[in-house]
């Protein structure tokens, strides 16, 4: 089983389409797909249903933040800009692709393998695995030997021996990494719409699970395409900008 | 596991081992070797002609954890190499059953019988530093530091050529460092690690120069350039004692061997060799190596230069290391291909121009000048040996006034810049075999136009092109 991780998708229409493109030539047996379809970009409405689509046809899902907060709506004591966000946001999904967000559920097992988009020990507090300490914290949140997350933008890899040693990791893209079962791992692919490792190629990460080896990818895609629809929907000029420079 | 075991697999069995064992397909037929860390098996395999050795990690409950990890790591390092100077890769079993490792059986001794007889001929001991080094810049090459070289872990085929084996405390630059987090005890053999192994950085491909120094010292004198320490204490003394220079114990020790040797040892590692490839080049052709203050010294260094030593020790930040790839790739050597004799003037130059733009690129590229006497495929009697010794001198000349721009404007010290006039009936042949035996990164060289001789002779730069082991840029005018 070769399973494809794609996290962080924000809207991104053009990195998603560059990211399957990439996929399909990886013989991917599955997609987990691990929240925060919507936010930031300019084709949330594309995104989502593109997701409800994999989804119809076997692929793993969970809810993100973003997904959460666009299906609450928005509340006056919001700050304006996140206000704006999420109404912009809600006007362009229609009651399906809404409905679609709202039924996610948090966490998804599969065997050994745990896909959830923030951490293992509270999903639902959406805190962020920022350190090691925050790896080890999730890892002994769960018996799962694999925990697949988004939320960080940035590509990572925590593990845990069975003696209590744990690591950290920044993956080399295209390298393909042992990762065997004795140990437990946290694999964090990094964002496919919003990467912000100073690189604007969109991440994604392909599990083999037979093999026990996990491959990060980098995908160039068109960020200038991407980056003018946010600017002429109206967005902060600031998530254009962000996507030329990957930060 | 095993699917047409005679004897009964019991999962994690690692002691129930025995001759005639089947594990995966491959027959236990005699163990070979009982090490602390892991036993060596000779094992054959239905599928598999050749001989092969099977390593099977010792996991007693209660022993070290870097046994296990130790091997985690060479199963995860071991099946990324190739090449000659590696053990081939050819299975593994996971650690949820029975832990092992199958990898090509090598038909050659490892170096410790020749460490434990040195003082060695120092033709060998040239010969042995070059052959190493040459393997461990193909290994840097593959993103690998080997970080435990010593002479048991050096093997030396019937080909002469040498294979490095036991990557059990190796790092892999794309891959997670297992055993960054492990351990509360500098790894490796301590008579041959590095001062900053002995700090925990386990990044440096200069790590493997330096015990590669500490191997060549051995060989030459007999001796270990820092004993066998015992105690952390004893083990920290590198980091601020220099070792008695070789040629205060072995009289004829030349004084570029000296040099090659001290300049391993290095405390800093940015005043080491800067590759394996650049230490391999200087023993192959040790006449041309400009000799420090190093190559004179007699005695160890007085409390002066201890202090120095002791001072980079403490307070200087050394460079941070690069990686083992990316260090030999900023430092490539650059074969520069000069055709004195037919060769129009514009061509020269272009090449030469064309070399400095790289060496301008590139501030550890080290430059190799070459040029090829062509010789007849008859034996030269005494009349015409004379002949070609006047020759070789002639065009020695010839190449240094033809990098004199070069060597002028970059400044370039002499140890990275020599001149190599190679004797052959076959001039594509003689390039080939250069930068295959010197670990060239690139040559530099003029193509031929379309005249009469090359009609006749044929394109020396496209067989090269074809042939070489390395990029080759062909200038035209």
């Amino acid at each position: 089983m070769r399973i494809a991780l794609l996290t962080d998708l924000h809207a991104n229409r053009e990195a998603l389409e560059a990211v399957l493109r990439h996929a399909a030539g990886e013989r991917i047996d599955r997609y987990a797909l691990l929240g925060d379809f919507v936010g930031y970009g300019a084709d949330p409405a594309w995104v989502v249903e593109r997701a409800r689509a994999m989804a119809r046809d076997g692929a793993l899902v969970v809810q993100g933040n973003h997904d959460e907060a666009v299906v609450r709506g928005s509340r006056p004591s919001m700050r304006s800009d996140a206000r704006h966000s999420i109404d912009w946001t809600r006007e362009r999904l229609d009651s399906g692709q809404l409905a679609f967000l709202a039924a996610l559920p948090l966490t998804q097992r599969d065997g050994a393998l745990l896909f959830v988009h923030a951490n293992a020990w509270d999903p639902a507090q959406w805190s962020y695995i920022e350190t090691r300490h925050d790896a080890v914290r999730s890892l002994h949140a769960t018996d799962s030997r694999y925990t697949f997350c988004g939320h960080m933008h940035e590509p990572m890899l925590y593990h845990l021996s069975g003696t209590g040693k744990a690591g950290e990791f920044k993956p080399t893209p295209g390298v393909a990494i042992p990762v065997a079962s004795h140990r437990q791992w946290l694999v964090i692919p990094g964002s496919v719409g919003q990467p912000r490792d100073n690189n604007p190629a969109a991440c994604y990460a392909v599990f083999d699970q037979e093999r026990a080896e996990l491959i990060y990818q980098r995908v160039a895609y068109d960020h200038d395409t991407a980056a003018a629809k946010v600017r002429a929907a109206g967005l902060p000029q600031a998530l254009a900008e962000r996507l030329h420079d990957g930060v | 596991m095993a699917s047409d075991a005679p004897t009964t697999d019991r999962p994690g069995a690692a002691s129930a081992l025995a001759v005639g064992r089947v594990i995966d397909g491959f027959q236990l037929e005699e163990r070979v070797h009982q090490g602390g860390m892991a036993n060596l098996w000779r094992v054959r395999h239905p599928q598999h002609a050749e001989p092969m050795l099977m390593k099977v990690p010792r996991l007693r409950p209660g022993e070290d954890p870097a046994t296990i990890v130790g091997f985690e790591v060479e199963q995860m390092i071991l099946p990324t190499l190739s090449g000659p100077h590696v053990p081939r890769f050819i299975g593994r079993g996971d650690f949820t059953q029975q832990p092992y490792l199958v990898m090509e059986c090598i038909d050659g001794p490892n170096l410790a019988p020749r460490a434990a007889d040195a003082p060695l001929a120092l033709d060998e001991v040239t010969e042995l530093g070059a052959r190493i080094a040459a393997a461990l810049h193909d290994l840097h090459r593959q993103h690998v530091i080997h970080l435990d070289l010593k002479p048991e872990n050096v093997l030396m085929r019937r080909d002469g050529s040498a294979v490095l084996v036991d990557f059990g405390l190796s790092r892999h630059d794309a891959l997670p460092d297992l055993l960054a987090e492990e351990f509360r005890q500098p790894m490796g053999s301590w008579p041959y690690i590095a001062p900053e192994q002995v700090q925990f950085v386990r990044s440096d491909p200069r790590s493997d120069l330096f015990a590669l120094g500490v191997m060549l010292y051995q060989f030459t004198t007999g001796e270990l350039p820092f004993g066998e320490p015992r105690s952390m204490r004893a083990l920290k003394r590198r980091l601020h004692v220099d070792p008695a220079p070789p040629r205060a114990l072995r009289a004829d020790c030349p004084p570029w061997l000296q040099e090659v040797i001290l300049r391993c040892l290095e405390v800093d590692p940015a005043r080491r060799w800067p590759t394996a490839a650049q230490l391999a080049l200087a023993l192959e052709d040790p006449r041309q190596l400009p000799l420090s203050a190093h190559a004179q010294r007699r005695r160890a260094s007085g409390w002066l230069a201890r202090l120095r030593r002791r001072y980079f020790q403490l307070g200087q930040p050394a460079t941070p290391p690069r990686g083992a790839r990316v260090q030999a790739v900023k430092n490539p050597i650059i074969l520069a291909a000069v055709d004195i004799s037919d060769a129009g003037a514009d061509l020269a130059a272009q090449v030469r121009e064309m070399v400095r733009r790289i060496v301008v690129t590139e501030h550890g590229a080290r430059l190799a000048c070459v040029s090829v006497l062509k010789t007849g495929l008859l034996t030269l009697d005494d009349y015409e040996d004379a002949q070609g010794a006047n020759r070789q001198v002639q065009q020695l000349a010839a190449l240094k006034h033809w990098a004199r721009p070069i060597s002028k404007a970059l400044n370039l010290d002499e140890g990275r810049l020599t001149f190599h006039v190679l004797e052959s009936s076959d001039p594509a042949a003689a390039l080939i075999d250069f930068a295959h035996r010197n670990g060239v990164d690139q040559i530099v060289m003029g193509a031929r136009g379309h005249g009469p001789v090359r009609r006749y002779l044929g394109s020396v730069s496209s067989q090269v092109v074809a042939q070489a082991p390395c990029t080759v840029t062909v200038v035209r005018v």
